[in-house]
C-alpha cells in the first residue's frame, strides 16, 4: 500500500510537468491551429530564466583572505555577491536561496515576450500552410534556441537549488497511519504539484471568467464569426500565445530543483507532451491535463522494480502503448471534439 | 554517324555502382587506411604529429569530458615545451624533452563522443580518415571506450583509454592496440570492501541502482560479489537508463524493500541527480532494519562531489586518483603536485581524476614512441607492454603486458563533512596497496577475450 501511494505521487510531479507543457500545446493548437514543436524548447528556457536569476544574483567581487590558502597555496579568494554588500549578509544569501522561486516573477514577462517575438517574428507566416510545413520549422526553431543556449551555459546540468527551507521531505507515512519513514515525499516535489494546480486552475479561470477568455473561446470555436463581430481575434490570439510560453516557461522554472536544467530538457519532454496531448484529445484543454496526470502516475508505476522484472522495458514504452490502446479505443483521444484536425 | 552505347538504364546502373563503392567506408580503402607509404596508418609526414582526443562533450558525463579535454590541452603543451613541464618533471622516465614527439610538434583534433557509442566510432572514423590522428584517447564511458578500442583495433591505431572503469575494457573486449590506466571495478570491490565492512559492519542489506550499460553492469556484480563476501545480502538490483534525469521512481521503492544500504552504481551527472534525488526523498535521514540508512558511490569523482554538493557528505567512494594525494600521503605520490600547480594556473582549480588519467596516457604514449622510436603502433605496443613507471601521481604502476591495464594504489575516499573550501569535498579515507589491488590474469570477471595481436593498419 505504501509503494502504491509513493508511485501516485511520483506520478503527480511528473504528470504536473506533462499537463502545463500539454496545456501549452493545446492552448496553441486551439487558437492559431499550428502544431509548436518549439514549445519543449520553451520549457526549457523558462527553466534556464531560473539559472540565469540565480547566477545574476550570484555575481561576485574578490575578497583575499591572507589568513587562508588556496590549493594552490595562494592566499584565499573568496567571492563575495554584491547582493550581500548592498542588502547585508543574510538578506542578500536568504535572497540567492529563494532565487528559483524568485525566477517566476522575471520568467512570466520574459516568456510571454519571448513567445509573442516568436509568434509575430516566425509562426505567423505558416498559419496557411501544412501541419508538416510547421512542425518542421517549429522543431528547426526548437534546435536553434537549444544550440543558443547551450553555447551560453555550456553542455553540462546545472544544479540549481530549491529554497534550503524545503530541502527535506515530507513524511506521509506518520499522516496515513503508517510507519515513519515508509511514504516519505521530498516537499519541493510537492510544491510543484501545487504550483502547477494553481497555474493550471489560473489558465482555466482566465478563460472561463473573463472577456478576454470568453472572446478566445468563441475564437476558438469560429474564428471567422468573431472577426466579423469586429473582434481583432488574431492580436488575441497572439496574447494566448504568449501565454501559453510563460505557462511553459513557469513549468521549466519550478523544475529545476528536481532536474538540473540542460539544454536538451525540452526535448526530453516535448515528444511525451504530444503524446499527453493526443490522448487528452487534440485541442482539449482538460484532456491535456488529465492526460498528463494519467501518464506521469503510469509511467511511475511501471517503473517499479516488481513491475520491470516482470516486463522488462516497459518502463520506456509504457506511455506509448497505453497511448495506442486509448486511440484504438477512443481515435479522438480522451476529451477529443469532433472535428479537429480531421481535416 | 558516332552511336554511343550509353543508355539512360545503363548510365544509372553505373552511376549507382560507383555510388555503392564510394559509400563504403572509406577507412577500408581510403589511402590513410592502406598507409602503403610508411607500413603503418596516418604515419606522420612532416614536422607536426596529430593526435585525437575524443570525449564527451554533451550527455550524462560532459563534466568528466570536458576536464579530459582540459588535460590533454596541458600534456600538448607540456610535450611541446610550454608551461612549466608538469609531470614531465617528476615522470621516471626523462626522455620526453619537451620538442613534441620524436622532434615531431604535437598538434591535436577533438571530438564529442556524446557519451554515445556509436557517436563516438563516428567521431574517431573521422579523426583517423579526415585528420589523419595517428593515436586516439578519451572515454567517460566503458560502452564508448570498448567501441572505439575496437575501431583502432581494426584500424591499425593506439587508443590510450581515458576514463573508463568497466572490467570489460581489459577484459572479454581487451585489444592489443588499447591500454587503460584508469582503474577498474574489480580494484574498486577490493578497495571498497573492508572499508565497508569496518564502517558499517558484516549485517547489512544492499539495494543496487544500476546504469544499464557495460558500466554499470561491471560495477555491480563486483561490487555484489565483495559485500556478499562480507555477509551482505542483495536485496535488489535495479537498471536504469543511462541520462534518466528524474530517477524517483526508481528510488522511491528503496524506502519499502527491506534494505538499509543503497548502492548507486551510477556515474557523472546520473550520479548527480540519483544521489540528490534520494537524500531528497530521505533515504540518508531514515532507519532501516534498525540501523542508519546509508549510500555507498563505488566510483568516485571530485567533479560529481561538485555537482552533488552538500548531498555527498560522509558518503564512501573510490577513485583512481586525488589531487591532495601528495600533500597528504607523502612522496610515494609525487607528480601529483606538479600536475595539481600546472592544471590549477591555467585554468584556476584542481583536475580531476578524469584529467589526470587523460594527462598520464597522452604522456605515457608520447614517451613509448620516443622510447620506441617509432610511431608504428606494434612499436608503441611493445613499450607500454610490461612498462614499470612512477612520478605520475599514482605511485609505482605497471602496464600489464598480458591485459594492457595498469595497476596501482586504488584511493578510498569519503564525502567530506566539514569542506573548508569549494574544492575541498572529499577525504581520502584510505589507500589499497597496488598488490592488493592486483588480480590474477586468469580472473573469471575477465575471460571471454584475447588481447589478439597488434595490428598497424597497413
Amino acid at each position: 500500500m505504501e509503494s502504491f501511494i509513493l508511485q501516485i505521487l511520483n506520478g503527480l510531479d511528473k504528470g504536473a510537468a506533462y499537463a502545463l507543457i500539454a496545456l501549452g500545446l493545446t492552448l496553441i493548437f486551439g487558437t492559431l491551429g499550428v502544431v509548436n514543436f518549439a514549445h519543449g524548447a520553451l520549457f526549457m528556457l523558462g527553466a534556464f530564466c531560473a539559472v540565469t536569476l540565480n547566477r545574476l544574483l550570484q555575481v561576485s567581487h574578490v575578497v583575499l583572505d591572507e589568513t587562508k590558502t588556496d590549493f594552490l597555496g595562494n592566499p584565499r579568494k573568496i567571492e563575495v555577491p554584491y547582493i550581500q554588500d548592498w542588502l547585508g549578509e543574510t538578506m542578500g544569501a536568504a535572497i540567492i536561496d529563494w532565487s528559483v522561486p524568485l525566477s517566476i516573477i522575471v520568467t512570466i514577462p520574459v516568456m510571454i515576450l519571448i513567445g509573442v517575438i516568436m509568434e509575430r517574428g516566425l509562426i505567423k507566416h505558416f498559419y496557411k500552410r501544412p501541419h508538416a510545413d510547421q512542425i518542421l520549422v517549429t522543431f528547426g526553431l526548437a534546435i536553434v534556441l537549444q544550440e543558443i543556449i547551450k553555447a551560453f551555459f555550456g553542455a553540462n546540468p546545472i544544479p540549481t537549488a530549491a529554497p534550503q527551507m524545503f530541502a527535506g521531505s515530507f513524511d506521509f507515512g506518520v499522516l496515513l497511519g503508517f510507519d515513519p519513514f515508509t511514504v516519505f515525499y521530498p516537499y519541493w516535489r510537492l510544491i510543484y504539484f501545487m504550483f502547477s494546480m494553481i497555474v493550471i486552475g489560473a489558465v482555466f479561470a482566465f478563460l472561463q471568467f473573463t472577456t478576454f477568455g470568453m472572446v478566445v473561446r468563441a475564437g476558438m470555436a469560429d474564428r471567422e464569426t468573431v472577426g466579423l463581430l469586429g473582434i481583432n481575434i488574431d492580436r488575441k490570439f497572439t496574447i494566448m500565445f504568449g501565454i501559453a510560453a510563460a505557462v511553459a516557461g513557469l513549468a521549466g522554472v519550478m523544475y529545476t530543483p528536481i532536474v538540473s536544467p540542460n539544454y536538451h530538457m525540452g526535448m526530453d519532454f516535448l515528444v511525451l507532451s504530444f503524446v499527453v496531448v493526443v490522448v487528452g484529445g487534440m485541442g482539449s484543454l482538460p484532456g491535456a491535463v488529465l492526460a498528463g496526470f494519467l501518464l506521469g502516475i503510469l509511467q511511475s508505476f511501471a517503473s517499479m522494480s516488481v513491475v520491470i522484472e516482470a516486463i522488462p522495458g516497459i518502463n520506456q514504452v509504457i506511455i506509448y502503448l497505453v497511448a495506442m490502446v486509448i486511440l484504438l479505443v477512443r481515435p479522438r483521444g480522451l476529451m477529443g471534439r469532433k472535428g479537429v484536425m480531421e481535416d | 554517324m558516332t552511336r554511343s552505347n550509353f543508355t539512360r538504364r545503363g548510365l544509372l546502373r553505373t552511376g549507382a555502382a560507383t555510388g555503392a563503392g564510394l559509400a563504403l567506408p572509406t577507412i577500408f580503402t581510403g589511402s590513410a587506411w592502406s598507409a602503403a607509404h610508411s607500413g603503418y596508418t596516418n604515419a606522420p609526414e612532416g614536422g607536426t604529429v596529430t593526435l585525437g582526443f575524443n570525449v564527451p562533450q554533451t550527455g550524462a558525463y560532459a563534466d568528466e569530458g570536458a576536464d579530459e579535454l582540459r588535460a590533454f590541452q596541458l600534456a600538448v603543451e607540456h610535450l611541446n615545451g610550454e608551461g612549466d613541464g608538469g609531470m614531465l618533471q617528476t615522470f621516471s622516465e626523462k626522455n620526453l624533452d619537451g620538442t613534441g614527439i620524436l622532434g615531431k610538434k604535437v598538434e591535436f583534433v577533438t571530438g564529442d563522443t556524446a557519451t554515445n557509442t556509436d557517436t563516438a566510432r563516428s567521431s574517431a572514423r573521422s579523426m583517423i580518415e579526415k585528420d589523419g590522428v595517428i593515436m586516439i584517447s578519451g572515454g567517460s564511458s566503458s560502452g564508448v571506450a570498448v567501441g572505439v578500442q575496437a575501431l583502432c583495433q581494426e584500424a591499425g591505431l593506439i587508443f590510450m583509454a581515458g576514463l573508463t572503469h568497466s572490467n570489460d575494457t581489459t577484459g572479454k573486449d581487451r585489444r592489443a592496440n588499447g591500454f587503460r590506466h584508469f582503474f577498474n571495478t574489480e580494484m574498486s570491490g577490493r578497495a571498497l570492501a573492508p572499508i565497508l565492512e569496518a564502517n558499517y559492519g558484516k549485517d547489512r542489506k544492499a539495494y543496487h541502482l544500476t546504469a544499464d550499460y557495460t558500466w554499470g553492469w561491471s560495477q555491480e556484480k563486483s561490487m555484489r560479489t565483495y559485500t556478499e563476501a562480507m555477509g551482505w545480502e542483495t536485496v535488489n538490483t535495479v537498471l536504469t537508463p543511462v541520462g534518466a534525469g528524474d530517477f524517483s521512481s526508481y528510488i522511491t521503492p528503496v524506502a519499502q524493500s527491506g534494505a538499509d544500504v543503497l548502492i548507486l552504481n551510477h556515474y557523472g551527472g546520473d550520479m548527480v541527480n540519483s544521489l540528490t534525488q534520494a537524500v531528497q526523498f530521505g533515504l540518508k535521514d531514515m532507519q532501516a532494519n534498525g540501523k542508519d540508512f546509508t549510500i555507498v558511490v563505488p566510483l568516485y569523482s571530485e567533479l560529481m562531489a561538485r555537482g552533488a554538493g552538500a548531498n555527498i557528505k560522509g558518503i564512501f567512494g573510490s577513485q583512481n586518483w586525488d589531487w591532495k594525494l601528495e600533500n597528504e600521503k607523502g612522496d610515494r605520490y609525487k607528480g601529483t603536485n606538479a600536475f595539481v600547480q600546472s592544471f590549477g594556473t591555467k585554468y584556476g582549480f584542481p583536475p580531476s581524476q578524469a584529467a589526470q588519467t587523460c594527462y598520464v596516457q597522452a604522456l605515457l604514449y608520447a614517451d613509448a614512441v620516443t622510447r620506441g622510436k617509432s610511431f608504428n603502433p606494434c612499436s608503441v605496443a611493445e613499450a607500454l607492454e610490461g612498462f614499470e613507471f612512477d612520478g605520475m601521481g599514482n605511485g609505482p604502476t605497471l602496464y600489464r603486458a598480458d591485459d594492457h591495464q595498469c595497476f596501482k594504489d586504488v584511493v578510498v575516499v569519503k564525502g567530506k563533512e566539514e569542506p573548508e573550501n569549494e574544492f575541498d569535498l572529499v577525504e581520502i579515507v584510505d589507500i589499497t596497496p597496488r598488490d592488493t589491488a592486483t588480480y590474477p590474469v586468469d580472473h573469471p570477471d575477465f575471460q571471454g577475450g584475447s588481447l589478439g595481436t597488434c595490428n598497424p593498419g597497413a
